[in-house]
C-alpha cells in the first residue's frame, strides 16, 4: 500500500501527547486476518499514527474491498 | 446452494433461447446474426453464417420456402422480414471466392446415398464432411438433374453447377444412371456398404419398409430412408434439406454405435420459448425488390436487414436499473452467482451483484416465465452469511441502525393509557419514527380516538434489514421478540403504517392479524384540517413491498381523491412499481446504483410524488424531487410550492426515535424517563452543512465523532496539523476506525472533516 498524497505530511503533524513531530515509520495494519506493512507518519515515542484521508478513502478502501471479496 | 435449485432459476430465463425465425427454420439458420451482418454491409460474414447451417447455399437461397418468415416477429409491426431474399443477396454479394471445403480425417466406413435430390445431396454432403467414404447414386445422367427439372424457373443452371462442385472437393463418388431395384438390389447395397440412405423411396419399397419419423431408420439394420408420407414436409425444399440432415445424423450415430434417439427434440422446426415484445416497435413495410429485378441490391438488402428487431426478451432488464447496471441478463447473473457461491479461493466477483439487488420482485412480475432473481440473491446472501463469506462492510451500517432502533433507548410496548388490554396494536415502524415522529404521534392519536377496546403502541423495527442482509438468525431473533410481546399484549390486531413491516409479518408471522393505517383512515374518515396545504395533482409511488397489496394501493388512491388530489399514474406502478433504492439494502451495498435508481424513478413524471413509505419519501426528496408522505397530505402539510423538504440525516433519525419514545412516555403515560446519557453524548459539535453531507455519504454519525473527540481529549492522544491549525484524532469504537479533524469552539468543537476505514491500526483503540 502506498500512502500517496500523505507523503511528507509527517513534517507538519505533531503528536500532542508527546509534543514531537511525526516521522515516517513502519506500521502493520490488519484486516480480516491479513497483515499489511505500511510506511506511515508515526510518533517515534508513543506510536500514534496518521492515516491521511486520501489513503483511507482511496487505496486502503480498495484493499479492504479486495479482502472482503476473497 | 443445491444444484437443482440453481438450475430451476436458470431454466426460467429464456433470453438465450433462439429467436422464432431460427427455431422455425428446419435447419436453424442463425437469421438474427446474419441480418445484423447484412445491416452492417458485411455480406461475406453474413454468408458464412448462412452456410454454417445450409449445405448448398447457392441452390437453397434460390428455392427456400422460408417457413421462418411466417414466424418473424417483425410481422407484428409492419411486414415480416424478407429473409429468403436477403439470403439470396448474401450469396450474390459475397466479395471473396468461397474457400474450399475439406472433410474431416477419413473414416473407414462406407455409406451409399440413393437419390440426388435435396435429401440425398444434403446427406452426402454432411457425411462426406464428417470423413465417411460416400457414394451417391443418381438416376439421371447428370448430378442435379432433378433440381434443374423441379426448379427450372428459379434456379439458374450455373448456380447448380457452382454448388455441386463441393462434392468433388469432398471426394464423393457419383454413380450416374443408377436406380435401385433396376440396376442394383437393396440387399446387394446392404451387403456392400456399412449404411444405406434411400433418399427417395422407390414405390416397390414403400410397402416393405416402415420409417421411424425421428431417426429415419427402418426395420432393416443400417438402412435409412426418407420420402415420408408427410406431404407438407416433402413439398418444402428446406424441409427436404432438414430430412437429409436428419438421416446423416442418424447414420453417423449408427456407425459410431451411439444412441439414435437421444436429444433430437430440437432437430427440425420447433417452437421457441423466447419472448419478444413488439410494444413500441415502429411499424415498417418490407423494402421492395429493385426495379425489374427479382433480388435485392446491396443497399436495399442492408435497409431490409435493418428492419430486423434482433429478437430478444430482456423484459426484466428493461424495467430494472439493477439488471441494466451489470450489463447482462438473469441467466448470465445466475451463472455468476452460482460460481460465486461454489468457489472457495479467489476473488468473489459476484458479491456486489448479489448484494445490489433490491429484492423487490419486479423482475418476476414482468418475466414471461415468472423468474424472481431477488429470491436467488436473498438465498445467496443467507449462504454467504452462514459460510462467513459476507463482506462485513456491505450491511454493517443498517444492521447497527436496526440494533439501535431495537435498543432500550428506542423500543416501547404499552397498552393505551387507561387501558389494561389491547384490541389493536399500532406498529408505525422504525423509519416513520425516524423520518417524521410527529406523524407517529398524530396517527396514534387518530387510531386511539377512532377505535375502541384499547390501541396499544409498539415502537421498534420489524427486522427487515436483518432479513435483507441474509442474517437469518438475527432476523428470527427479532421476530421472536415481536411475537412474544404481541402475545403478552393479548394477540391484538396490528395497525401498520409501513408496507415493509407488512411484508415481513405476512410472510414470517402469519398468525399476527394486521390492518393498514390507510385502511383505517379510509374507513373512519379523514381528519378535518384547517388551512390545509395540498397539491392539486400528484403521482403515486407505490412502495415495492406493497407490490402484492392491491387493496392497500387502492385505499391510498381513494384517500388521495378524497383529499381533492388528481392522480397521475407513473409508467410503472402498483404490482409493477419500482424500488426507491433502499429495498434489499441496495443503498448501502451499492450507493452509486441506488442513486441511479432514485434518479430514474423521479424522472418518470413532472408531477409531485406521494409515497406511503417514509424511506421512499426521503430518498426522492433527498434528490430534489418534491415528494410527500401520505400523512403530509392527510394532515395538510404538503406545500406544493416550497422546495423539496429533505429528510433528516442518519444521526437525526436516531435522535428522532429516542425523542419520540421519551415524548410519548412523558405525554401519554406520564412517565419520566431518565436518559442514560453516555459521557460523549454531551459534547457539543459545530458541523457545517458540507461536512454533514460528507458524514451522510460516509455513513458517519454524530455520536461516532463525539466518541473520537471524547477519547482524544480524555487521553490526550491527538495530532496537530501545523499547516491547517487543526487537531486530528482517531478512535475505533467497534469495527470501523473514525478520523476527525477539529478545533475547540464555543464550549464545543468545530468539525472540519471526518473519514473512516476498516483496516485496523495496532493499538488503535487504546
Ligand atoms: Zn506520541
Amino acid at each position: 500500500m502506498s500512502q500517496g498524497k500523505g507523503q511528507g505530511a509527517e513534517k507538519v503533524i505533531e503528536c500532542m501527547k508527546c509534543g514531537i513531530v511525526m516521522e515516517l515509520g513502519n506500521v502493520e495494519v490488519t484486516y480480516l486476518n491479513s497483515k499489511f506493512p505500511i510506511q506511515l507518519p508515526k510518533c517515534p515515542q508513543c506510536g500514534l499514527v496518521y492515516i491521511p484521508e486520501e489513503l483511507a478513502t482511496g487505496k486502503m478502501l480498495e484493499v479492504e474491498k479486495a479482502l472482503e471479496d476473497k | 446452494m443445491d444444484h437443482k435449485k440453481i438450475m430451476e432459476f436458470e431454466e426460467k430465463c429464456i433470453q438465450e433461447h433462439p429467436p422464432a425465425c431460427n427455431a422455425t427454420c428446419p435447419v436453424h439458420v442463425d437469421v438474427r446474426s446474419m441480418l445484423a451482418e447484412i445491416k452492417a454491409g458485411r455480406f461475406t460474414e453474413a454468408f458464412h453464417i448462412y452456410r454454417k447451417s445450409v449445405p448448398l447455399p447457392g441452390i437453397i437461397s434460390h428455392i427456400c420456402d422460408q417457413p421462418c418468415r411466417s414466424a418473424c416477429k417483425r410481422g407484428g409491426a409492419g411486414d415480416a422480414i424478407a429473409i429468403a431474399a436477403l439470403e439470396k443477396a448474401c450469396v450474390q454479394q459475397m466479395s471473396i471466392p468461397l474457400p474450399k471445403t475439406t472433410p474431416s480425417p477419413r473414416k473407414p466406413e462406407r455409406v451409399v446415398i440413393v437419390g440426388g435430390g435435396l435429401r440425398g445431396l444434403t446427406a452426402a454432403h454432411d457425411l462426406a464432411k464428417k470423413g465417411y467414404s460416400v457414394t451417391l447414386f443418381e438416376a439421371g445422367s447428370t448430378l442435379g438433374e432433378s433440381l434443374s427439372k423441379n426448379f427450372a424457373a428459379v434456379l439458374p443452371s450455373q448456380v447448380i453447377a457452382e454448388d455441386l462442385a463441393i462434392f468433388d472437393q469432398l471426394g464423393v463418388a457419383i454413380q450416374l444412371n443408377t436406380t435401385v431395384d433396376k440396376d442394383i438390389s437393396l440387399a446387394a447395397l446392404s451387403q456392400d456398404y456399412d449404411a444405406v440412405f434411400l433418399s427417395t423411396l422407390p414405390s416397390e419399397q414403400q410397402d416393405q419398409l416402415t420409417i421411424d419419423p425421428i431417426t429415419l431408420s427402418t426395420e432393416q439394420k443400417g438402412v435409412f430412408a426418407a420420402g415420408s408420407p408427410d406431404k407438407e414436409r416433402a413439398a418444402s425444399p428446406i424441409g427436404a434439406v432438414a430430412e437429409g440432415r436428419r438421416a446423416a445424423i442418424s447414420i453417423d450415430r449408427y456407425l459410431q454405435g451411439v444412441s439414435l434417439t437421444a436429444a433430437r427434440e430440437n432437430e427440425g422446426s420447433f417452437k421457441t420459448r423466447l419472448f419478444t415484445s413488439i410494444i413500441g416497435v415502429e411499424p415498417l413495410p418490407v423494402v421492395p425488390l429493385g426495379h425489374n429485378r427479382s433480388f435485392y441490391g446491396q443497399e436495399e438488402a442492408m435497409q431490409e436487414a435493418a428492419r430486423c428487431i434482433q429478437c430478444q426478451c430482456l423484459e426484466c432488464v428493461k424495467v430494472c436499473q439493477y439488471l441494466t447496471h451489470f450489463k447482462g441478463y438473469p441467466k448470465k447473473y445466475i451463472r455468476q452467482i452460482n460460481h460465486n457461491l461454489k468457489m472457495i479461493k479467489g476473488r468473489h466477483e459476484a458479491n456486489t451483484l448479489i448484494n445490489s439487488c433490491s429484492l423487490c420482485g419486479l423482475c418476476q412480475e414482468v418475466c414471461p416465465e415468472g423468474l424472481h432473481l431477488g429470491e436467488l440473491c436473498g438465498l445467496a446472501r443467507q449462504e454467504m452469511v452462514t459460510k462467513g463469506k459476507m463482506p462485513p462492510s456491505a450491511h454493517d451500517f443498517p444492521i447497527r441502525d436496526m440494533e439501535f432502533s431495537n435498543g432500550e433507548q428506542c423500543v416501547l410496548t404499552r397498552h393505551q393509557p387507561g387501558h389494561t388490554v389491547s384490541n389493536y396494536l399500532f406498529f408505525p415502524g422504525c423509519q416513520l419514527s425516524a423520518s417524521a415522529p410527529n406523524h407517529v404521534e398524530r396517527a396514534y392519536a387518530y387510531v386511539t380516538e377512532q377505535l375502541s377496546g384499547g390501541v396499544g403502541l409498539m415502537l421498534r423495527c420489524c427486522g427487515a434489514p436483518a432479513e435483507w442482509s441474509g442474517r437469518t438468525e438475527v432476523f428470527d431473533g427479532e421476530l421472536q421478540q415481536i411475537k412474544a410481546q404481541w402475545e403478552e399484549m393479548g394477540r391484538p390486531r396490528l395497525i401498520l403504517a409501513c408496507s415493509t413491516c407488512g411484508q415481513m409479518f405476512k410472510k414470517h408471522l402469519p398468525e399476527m392479524k394486521t390492518i393498514s393505517l390507510w385502511e383505517l383512515y379510509d374507513q373512519y374518515g379523514l381528519p378535518e384540517v384547517a388551512g390545509a396545504e395540498r397539491p392539486a395533482r400528484v403521482a403515486v409511488h407505490d412502495a415495492c413491498t406493497s407490490r402484492q397489496e392491491e387493496d392497500l394501493q387502492e385505499r391510498v388512491r381513494k384517500i388521495l381523491r378524497e383529499l381533492g388530489c388528481q392522480i397521475d399514474e407513473l409508467p410503472t406502478s402498483r404490482d409493477k412499481t419500482e424500488c426507491c433504492g433502499y429495498g434489499g439494502l441496495m443503498q448501502f451495498a451499492n450507493h452509486g446504483l441506488a442513486d441511479d435508481v432514485m434518479k430514474r424513478r423521479i424522472n418518470q413524471s413532472p408531477a409531485d410524488y406521494v409515497a406511503y413509505c417514509a424511506i421512499c419519501r426521503d430518498n426522492f426528496a433527498g434528490k430534489g424531487k418534491r415528494t410527500y408522505h401520505l400523512l403530509d397530505l392527510i394532515y395538510g402539510e404538503a406545500n406544493p410550492v416550497a422546495p423539496a423538504r429533505r429528510g433528516p440525516g442518519y444521526s437525526q433519525r436516531r435522535e428522532n426515535r429516542v425523542r419520540l419514545k421519551n415524548k410519548l412516555l412523558k405525554e401519554l403515560w406520564g412517565e419520566k424517563t431518565v436518559l442514560a446519557e453516555n459521557s460523549f453524548a454531551t459534547i457539543k459539535l459545530w458541523i457545517a452543512e458540507d461536512v454533514q453531507e460528507v458524514m451522510e455519504h460516509r455513513l458517519i454519525l454524530v455520536e461516532d465523532i463525539q466518541k473520537v473527540i471524547e477519547h482524544a481529549e480524555r487521553t490526550g492522544k491527538k495530532l496537530f496539523n501545523h499547516e491547517s491549525g487543526h487537531y486530528l484524532a482517531y478512535y475505533q469504537p467497534v469495527s470501523v476506525t473514525y478520523w476527525v479533524e477539529y478545533q475547540p469552539e464555543n464550549e464545543g468543537f468545530r468539525i472540519y472533516n471526518t473519514y473512516s476505514h476498516r483496516m485496523e491500526i495496532p493499538h488503535g483503540d487504546e
